[in-house]
C-alpha cells in the first residue's frame, strides 16, 4: 500500500508546528513591540506649539534654571506651565520684535492666554505629583530626559506603568542627591551604591500600592 | 405615578403582628417592621438576595441575539484596540499674569457662609483653579465648629445645577437686564412722586445686615412703601413664644454642654434650627463615656413626630401636638409660676412621665434645660421659657440676646397684610426677593391668583419656579456662592460672604437688586457690602476688611446676653390661634391631628431639584424622591393599611404604599401613607417641600404637595384630619429593606448603670482566629476608623459630604428602587423594641477595609487589593465589572455603575467634579477609599518635611462633616492616636467579626441614660 503521505509532508508538518509556534511569539513580540514603539508612546515625537520654544535654547545656552518657569515643581502635583508675563519678563527688552514671539506679545496685549499643546499627559485615573518625587531626589532627566538638548519639546519615556514601576520598585537606581535634581548632567559615578546610601538617607520607600497613584 | 405590582408581593399583618408581639419581651433589634412579624414569607424573600436579576431584563432579549449581540461587541472592541493608545491631545492654558502667591494645582480655601432656617453656618470653601469643588466647615464660627449639614454640603451642586435660571425674562419670553432695569427704573420713578405708595417688597427673614440696611433706607426714600417677610418654615413660633413670655421678641441661647437634664418639647434641635451644628457637638460631648466610668447627660424628647433628636434619646415619649402642650403647660405648672396652676391633667399614661421629668429636672436646678421646637405653638415656648428661668437656668445653660432677624415679624401675618392689599388694589410695585410664595403660601391664600392683580411684579431667584411664572417679571440670581452678601450666625456672630466664583448664570445678588431701587443700577455687591461695613468699623478699615474676610467671622459682632423676665403664661385654651386644638373643624372620633413638617432632605421645596438631597434617604424612614403620609403602626392597623415590599424589580427597594386621601380643612389631597415606629398614635405627618410643578430636571413631579393643605391659621399642627385608604397603590423607593443584616449582632448598647458595672458588655465574643495564611505586616501606616454610635445622631451630613468628597453620582427613584443607589456611606437605622415606641440606633456604615477581606480573593483581575497601609483598595482601570466582590462583601457596602450614572455631558457639572477623585464610568465597581486622596496628599505633605504624618492630620470627608464628631480616623500604628484609643476601649467592637474579616472600621457601642425611676411605657 502506498503510503497516504508523501515525505515531504513531515518537513511541512515540522515547519508548520514549530513555525506556527514561532509564529505566535513572533506576533506577541511585534505587538509587544509596537505598544512600545513611538507610533503608540510618542516618544521623540515633537508636538506642534503655539511658538516654536526652544528648551535647547534657553536651558543649555541661556542656562536659566527649570524653576524660573516650572515654579510650582517644588511644591504642588503640577510643576507648572510660565505665564505670559515670565516670558515677557526678558522678552521684553530682547527680541522685543522677532516675529516668532508675537503671539506672545498678542497674549500678554490681549490678555488671552497661550494654549500650549501638553506633552506629558497621563490618563485621568492616574495622579502623579511632582513635588514629592523631587523632593526624594529624582531628577528632571530622569523623566524627562535631557530637555537642555531638545530644540523641541518631546516625551523621553514611554509614561506606561512598567516604566513607573521601575522606579517605584527600585528607586536606589535612579534617585540622585537633592542639589543635583535640577542638573541637566549629573552624572553618578557608582548609582546603585549612591542611590542605596540615597534611599536610606531620604527614607524613600517603595511605593507600588495601587492606591498611591489611583484614586 | 402607580406602579402595577407585579410579581412577588409581601403583605404586612399588622393584626398578627401586634398579637406575636404581646407574647415576646420586646428587647430585639429590628429595621423594618416585616423583619420583626417574622412572617415566613418574608424570610423566604430575604433568602433570594438578588431578585432583580429576574426581571431587570425587561427587553425580553433571547440568548441567541445576546451571544450575536456579544460577539459583535467583541469584535468591534478588538478593533478598537487598534487604534492609538495614546491619549487626544490637551491643551495647557497658563495665566497671562499669575496672581502672586497662587500654586497651581494646590487648592485655595475661601471663608464664606451659607445663610439656612435662620442662621448662618461659617464655611471654608475648597477651590480649585477657580472651581469651587467642596464645602468643609469654618472652626472660627460658632454655629459651625468646623462641621457642616447635609444642606451647606449639598447647596455646591445647587450652584452648578444646569437648571438654574439663567436668562432674565418678561412675561415668560427672553429679555435682558437693561430692558429689566429700564422698565424697573420707569416704576420706581413713578413710586417717588407718591412716597412708595404702590410699592411692597417681600423677602424671606433677613438677617443679613447690609440687606437690611438697604431695606430700611429704601423704606426711608418711600415712607408709604412696605417691607414684608415670609418664609414657609420661619420660625414664627419661636417669635410669638418670646413675645408671649418677655413680652418682647428675644433668642435663647443654649448651652447643651452645661446641661444635665434635657427636656425637648417637640423639638428636634439636634438637626433643625440656626445652631444645631453647635448644639449636637455640645450635645454629643456630654454623652462620651469610656472606661467604664463617665457621667451623660440625659435627654427626654416628648414629640408628636419622629425625629433624629428623639431617636438618640434616653427616654421618648410620643404625644399628639395637642397633647404636647398640655404635657408642656402641667410642667410648666409643676415648676414654675404659672398664672393658671390648677390645669387639666396631661394625656394618659404620661402622668408617670410627667412625674419623672418634673423630679429629674428638680433635681438639676441651674443644670438643665427645656427646648421647645420650632414648630411647637407659642404657648409650648412660652411654657419652656417659664420653666427654665424657675429652674434657675438662666445664665448658666440659656442666656438670652436680641434676634438675629434684622426685623422680626410674624411671618404669615406680613404676608396676610400684604394679600389684603394687594386685594385693596393699593399694589402696582412687588418685588419679590428670594422664596417661592406662589407655592408655599397657605392654600387659603392663593397667592398666584392675587399676583395677577399687580402691574409690575418681580422675581428675583435662583430658579424660574411657580412664582416667576405668576410675576411679570423673573430675574435670575446669584446662587451665595456667587455673590458678595453677609450673614449672622444665631449668636450675632457677623461673616462676609464672599464668592467663590463668577456669577455662571448672569445672576444678580439682592443687595444689587435693591440697588437699583435706591436709583443705583449696577452697583456691584461687593461695593454694597463693603460701604455698609465701612459705616460699621472704627479704625482701619482695610486690615479689618481683610481680617473678617480671612477669618470669616467679624470679631465682636456676638450679641450680648440681655436680661429678660418671663411672665407666667396663661393656658393655651385662652390663648386665641395659639393652641393647636382650635381647628373650626368639627371633631370626630375618626379625625386625626395633622403634623405638618419641612422636608428633612428637600426642607421647604427650595432643594427640590438637588439630585444629592432627592436620593438621599430620610434619616429615619429612610425613603428617597418622596414624601409620605407618616402615622403610627396603630394607627396604621386602625386605617386598613398593609404596606407591600415588591421584589418586581429589585433587591427590596420598592415598597408598594397604600394611597390615602387626607380631607382637611375642606380641602383633599391624595398621597402614598407610610408606618413609622414611633409615631403618636391619632395623628399623621405630612412633609413639605415636594410635588413641586417648575423645580426642574430632577424634582418637578416627585412626590405630593402638602401645602395644599396647610391653611395661615394652622400652620404646623391641627385637628380635623381625615384619612380614607383607597386601593391605588404606589411605588416608594425606600432603602430601609436593603442590606438586611438578619438578625446579627450589630448593633450593641446598654444602659449607663449596666455599663458601669459590665464596661465591656460589647466587646466581641471569642472568634477563632487562625489563618493558613501569613498576616499582612504594616511597617509604616495603618489606617482605621472608629465611629461611636453613642454621638452618631444620624444627620446625614456624612452622607452628603462623601457624595461631594468623592464624586458620587445620583441615579433615580428607579434606579433605587432596584437596589442600586450609588452612596458609598449608607446610615443603617435600628429599632429595639416595642414599634409603637421603639428605641432607635443609628449606624453609619463605610467599607469596613478588612484586614482579610474577603471581596479580594474573588477578583479575577486584581482590581481591588490590599495596600501596604491596610487599605482595602479600588483600583477602577482593571475592573471588568464581575461583581464577585460585591457579592462576597458580608457588610454589602461596594456599588456597582450598572448604567452610566456620572455625568461627563453637561458643563456646569463638570466643574463640580472634585479632580483629586477619579470619575467612574458604566461597569466599574466602587466604594468608600477612606478618602485615599487626602492620605496621599498628607502624606506627601509629611514627608516632604520629613516627619509623620500627625495624628488629625487627615480628616475623611465624613469626618470632617460630622458636627457629633462620631467619626474618628487615623493611625492605629499610633498607640498615642485617637483612634488607636477608641480601639482600645472597652466599648469598641467590629460588625461581623465572627467571619474573621478583621474590619479596620469598628463601632463604639451605644450607651444610654435612661432615668431609673421611668419604667419604659
Amino acid at each position: 500500500m502506498a503510503q497516504i503521505f508523501h515525505r515531504s509532508t513531515n518537513t511541512l508538518s515540522r515547519v508548520s508546528i514549530f513555525g506556527g509556534l514561532g509564529l505566535v511569539v513572533a506576533l506577541v513580540a511585534a505587538a509587544a513591540a509596537i505598544n512600545r514603539a513611538p507610533y503608540l508612546t510618542d516618544v521623540r515625537v515633537a508636538r506642534a506649539q503655539p511658538v516654536q520654544f526652544s528648551h535647547k535654547h534657553h536651558v543649555s545656552d541661556d542656562g536659566i534654571d527649570c524653576r524660573y518657569c516650572h515654579t510650582s515643581v517644588e511644591r504642588s502635583a503640577f510643576a507648572g506651565i510660565p505665564s505670559t508675563k515670565i516670558c515677557m519678563n526678558c522678552h521684553s527688552q530682547i527680541w522685543a520684535d522677532s516675529p516668532m514671539l508675537e503671539p506672545i506679545r498678542e497674549s500678554f496685549r490681549t490678555g488671552r492666554s497661550i494654549e500650549w499643546t501638553r506633552v506629558h499627559n497621563l490618563p485621568g485615573f492616574v495622579y502623579f505629583d511632582h513635588s514629592i518625587h523631587v523632593n526624594k531626589g529624582v531628577g528632571c532627566a530622569t523623566c524627562h530626559g535631557r530637555v537642555d538638548q531638545m530644540p523641541l519639546m518631546s516625551r523621553e519615556n514611554t509614561l506606561y506603568m512598567e516604566w513607573c514601576l521601575e522606579c517605584h520598585r527600585a528607586p536606589e537606581r535612579f534617585v540622585r542627591p537633592r542639589e543635583e535634581v535640577f542638573n541637566m548632567n549629573w552624572r553618578a559615578e557608582d548609582q546603585l551604591a549612591l542611590g542605596r546610601k540615597l534611599v536610606s538617607a531620604y527614607k524613600i520607600q517603595k511605593l507600588t500600592s495601587c492606591s498611591v497613584c489611583h484614586h | 405615578m402607580s406602579d402595577d405590582p407585579k410579581g412577588e408581593i409581601h403583605s404586612l399583618d399588622l393584626a398578627g403582628l401586634r398579637k406575636r408581639l404581646e407574647g415576646l419581651a420586646g428587647e430585639r433589634y429590628w429595621r423594618g417592621l416585616e423583619e420583626l412579624a417574622g412572617n415566613d414569607a418574608f424570610e423566604e424573600l430575604l433568602r433570594k438576595e438578588f431578585p432583580q436579576q429576574t426581571s431587570a431584563w425587561a427587553n425580553g432579549l433571547d440568548r441567541r441575539d445576546f451571544l450575536k449581540l456579544m460577539g459583535a461587541s467583541l469584535a468591534l472592541a478588538g478593533l478598537g484596540g487598534c487604534g492609538r493608545a495614546a491619549p487626544p491631545d490637551e491643551k495647557i492654558v497658563p495665566y497671562v499674569k499669575q496672581p502672586e502667591g497662587w500654586v497651581p494645582g494646590k487648592p485655595l480655601f475661601y471663608a464664606t457662609a451659607f445663610t439656612h432656617n435662620g442662621a448662618a453656618t461659617g464655611l471654608l470653601v475648597r477651590s480649585h483653579e477657580g472651581r469651587p469643588v467642596k464645602i468643609e466647615g469654618n472652626p472660627a464660627h460658632p454655629d459651625s465648629l468646623g462641621a457642616t449639614d447635609a444642606f451647606a454640603q449639598a447647596s455646591i451642586l445647587t450652584l452648578y445645577d444646569p437648571d438654574r435660571s439663567q436668562v432674565v425674562s418678561s412675561g415668560g419670553a427672553i429679555s435682558t437686564w437693561n430692558a429689566f432695569f429700564t422698565a424697573l427704573d420707569g416704576e420706581i420713578e413713578g413710586q417717588r412722586l407718591n412716597g412708595g405708595t404702590g410699592l411692597r417688597i417681600l423677602t424671606e427673614h433677613v438677617i443679613s445686615p447690609t440687606l437690611a440696611d438697604q431695606l430700611r433706607s429704601i423704606l426711608a426714600r418711600f415712607p408709604r412703601a412696605k417691607w414684608h417677610q415670609y418664609e414657609p418654615a420661619g420660625r414664627d413660633s419661636v417669635r410669638a413664644g418670646a413675645r408671649l413670655a418677655f413680652g418682647e421678641y428675644v433668642a435663647p441661647q443654649y448651652r447643651f454642654d452645661a446641661a444635665d437634664v434635657i427636656v425637648a418639647l417637640d423639638a428636634d434641635f439636634l438637626s433643625c434650627g440656626g445652631a444645631s451644628l453647635r448644639w449636637a457637638r455640645e450635645f454629643a460631648a456630654r454623652r462620651r463615656v469610656r472606661g467604664g466610668k463617665g457621667e451623660m447627660s440625659r435627654l427626654y424628647a416628648i414629640e408628636s413626630t419622629p425625629t433624629t433628636t428623639g431617636s438618640v434619646a434616653d427616654h421618648r415619649l410620643p404625644l399628639r401636638p395637642s397633647e404636647i402642650s398640655l404635657f408642656a403647660g402641667a410642667l410648666a405648672g409643676r415648676l414654675g409660676p404659672s398664672a393658671n396652676e390648677a390645669r387639666k391633667s396631661p394625656a394618659t399614661g404620661s402622668a408617670q412621665w410627667l412625674e419623672a421629668v418634673a423630679r429629674d429636672l428638680q433635681n438639676h436646678r441651674g443644670r438643665s434645660i427645656v427646648i421647645a421646637g420650632d414648630a411647637a405653638p407659642p404657648f409650648v415656648h412660652a411654657s419652656a421659657h417659664a420653666i427654665n428661668q424657675a429652674l434657675g437656668n438662666v445664665g448658666i445653660t440659656i442666656s438670652y440676646t436680641q434676634p438675629v432677624e434684622a426685623e422680626p415679624v410674624d411671618g404669615i401675618e406680613s404676608l396676610r397684610e400684604l394679600v389684603k392689599d394687594i386685594e385693596a388694589g393699593q399694589v402696582s410695585v412687588l418685588m419679590i426677593i428670594g422664596g417661592n410664595p406662589v407655592f408655599t403660601a397657605p392654600a387659603d391664600i392663593r397667592f398666584d391668583r392675587l399676583l395677577s392683580r399687580v402691574a409690575f411684579s418681580v422675581h428675583l431667584s435662583l430658579y424660574d419656579d411657580e412664582t416667576s411664572a405668576s410675576c411679570r417679571w423673573h430675574v435670575p440670581e446669584a446662587h451665595y456662592l456667587e455673590a458678595w452678601s453677609d450673614t449672622r450666625a444665631s449668636n450675632g456672630t457677623a461673616t462676609i460672604v464672599q464668592p467663590l466664583i463668577a456669577p455662571l448664570y448672569g445672576g444678580k445678588s439682592a443687595h444689587e437688586l435693591l440697588s437699583a431701587v435706591r436709583g443705583q443700577p449696577g452697583r456691584p455687591g461687593y461695593e454694597i457690602v463693603r460701604d455698609y461695613w465701612q459705616r460699621q468699623s472704627r479704625g482701619d478699615f482695610e486690615s479689618f476688611w481683610r481680617k473678617s474676610l480671612h477669618d470669616g467671622v467679624i470679631e465682636g459682632t456676638a450679641f450680648a446676653a440681655k436680661a429678660v423676665k418671663a411672665k407666667p403664661v396663661s393656658s393655651p385654651e385662652s390663648q386665641a390661634g395659639n393652641s393647636p386644638a382650635t381647628n373650626k373643624n368639627a371633631e370626630t372620633r375618626e379625625s386625626l391631628e395633622i403634623i405638618f413638617r419641612p422636608d428633612p432632605t428637600i426642607f421647604d421645596g427650595r432643594f427640590a431639584n438637588n439630585g444629592w438631597l432627592q436620593e438621599l434617604p430620610k434619616p429615619l424612614t429612610k425613603i428617597t424622591w418622596d414624601n409620605a403620609v407618616l402615622v403610627s403602626p396603630a394607627t396604621a392597623e386602625r386605617l386598613g393599611l398593609t404596606p407591600k415590599i415588591g421584589t418586581t424589580g429589585g433587591e427590596r427597594g420598592r415598597v408598594f404604599a397604600d394611597m390615602v386621601e387626607l380631607t382637611y380643612a375642606g380641602r383633599k389631597i391624595r398621597a402614598p401613607a407610610w408606618i413609622a415606629p414611633g409615631h403618636a398614635d391619632g395623628a399623621a405627618t405630612v412633609y413639605l417641600g415636594y410635588g413641586r410643578a417648575r423645580a426642574g430636571r430632577v424634582g418637578t413631579g416627585t412626590g405630593f404637595n402638602m401645602y395644599t393643605l396647610r391653611t395661615a391659621d394652622a400652620p404646623w399642627q391641627s385637628a380635623g384630619l381625615v384619612i380614607q385608604k383607597t386601593e391605588a397603590q404606589y411605588a416608594i423607593a425606600c432603602t430601609q429593606y436593603h442590606h438586611n443584616m438578619e438578625g446579627r449582632d450589630l448593633v450593641r448598647s446598654a444602659a449607663l448603670e449596666e455599663y458601669r458595672k459590665h464596661p465591656d458588655f460589647a466587646r466581641d465574643k471569642d472568634h477563632p482566629a487562625e489563618t493558613l495564611y501569613p498576616g499582612f505586616q504594616y511597617a509604616g501606616y495603618a489606617w482605621g476608623m472608629a465611629i461611636d454610635t453613642s454621638a452618631c445622631i444620624g444627620c446625614n451630613a456624612c452622607v452628603i459630604a462623601c457624595q461631594a468628597e468623592n464624586n458620587i453620582p445620583v441615579v433615580g427613584k428607579t434606579e433605587v428602587t432596584r437596589g442600586r443607589e450609588m452612596h458609598w456611606l449608607r446610615i443603617d437605622r435600628y429599632y429595639k423594641g416595642d414599634p409603637n415606641n421603639p428605641e432607635t440606633f443609628h449606624q453609619p456604615l463605610p467599607c469596613m477595609h478588612c484586614e482579610q477581606a474577603p471581596c479580594e480573593i474573588v477578583c479575577p483581575v486584581g482590581a481591588t487589593t490590599h495596600s501596604d497601609e491596610g487599605l482595602n483598595e479600588m483600583t477602577y482601570n482593571r475592573c471588568v465589572g464581575t461583581r464577585y466582590c460585591s457579592n462576597n462583601c458580608p457588610y454589602k457596602v461596594r456599588r456597582f455603575n450598572f448604567l452610566q450614572y456620572s455625568d461627563f455631558e453637561t458643563p456646569s457639572l463638570k466643574l463640580l467634579h472634585n479632580p483629586n477623585v477619579t470619575v467612574r464610568s458604566r461597569g466599574v465597581m466602587e466604594k468608600c477609599t477612606y478618602c485615599v486622596q487626602r492620605i496621599n496628599a498628607a502624606r506627601i505633605d509629611a514627608e516632604k518635611d520629613d516627619r509623620r504624618v500627625r495624628d488629625g492630620e487627615i480628616r475623611t470627608a465624613c469626618q470632617a462633616a460630622c458636627p457629633a464628631e462620631a467619626i474618628v480616623f487615623g493611625d492605629i500604628n499610633d498607640r498615642s492616636s485617637n483612634v488607636a484609643k477608641l480601639k482600645a476601649d472597652s466599648l469598641n467592637y467590629g460588625l461581623l467579626t465572627e467571619l474573621n474579616t478583621r474590619p479596620r472600621t469598628t463601632y463604639l457601642a451605644t450607651v444610654r441614660n435612661p432615668n431609673p425611676d421611668l419604667k419604659k411605657t
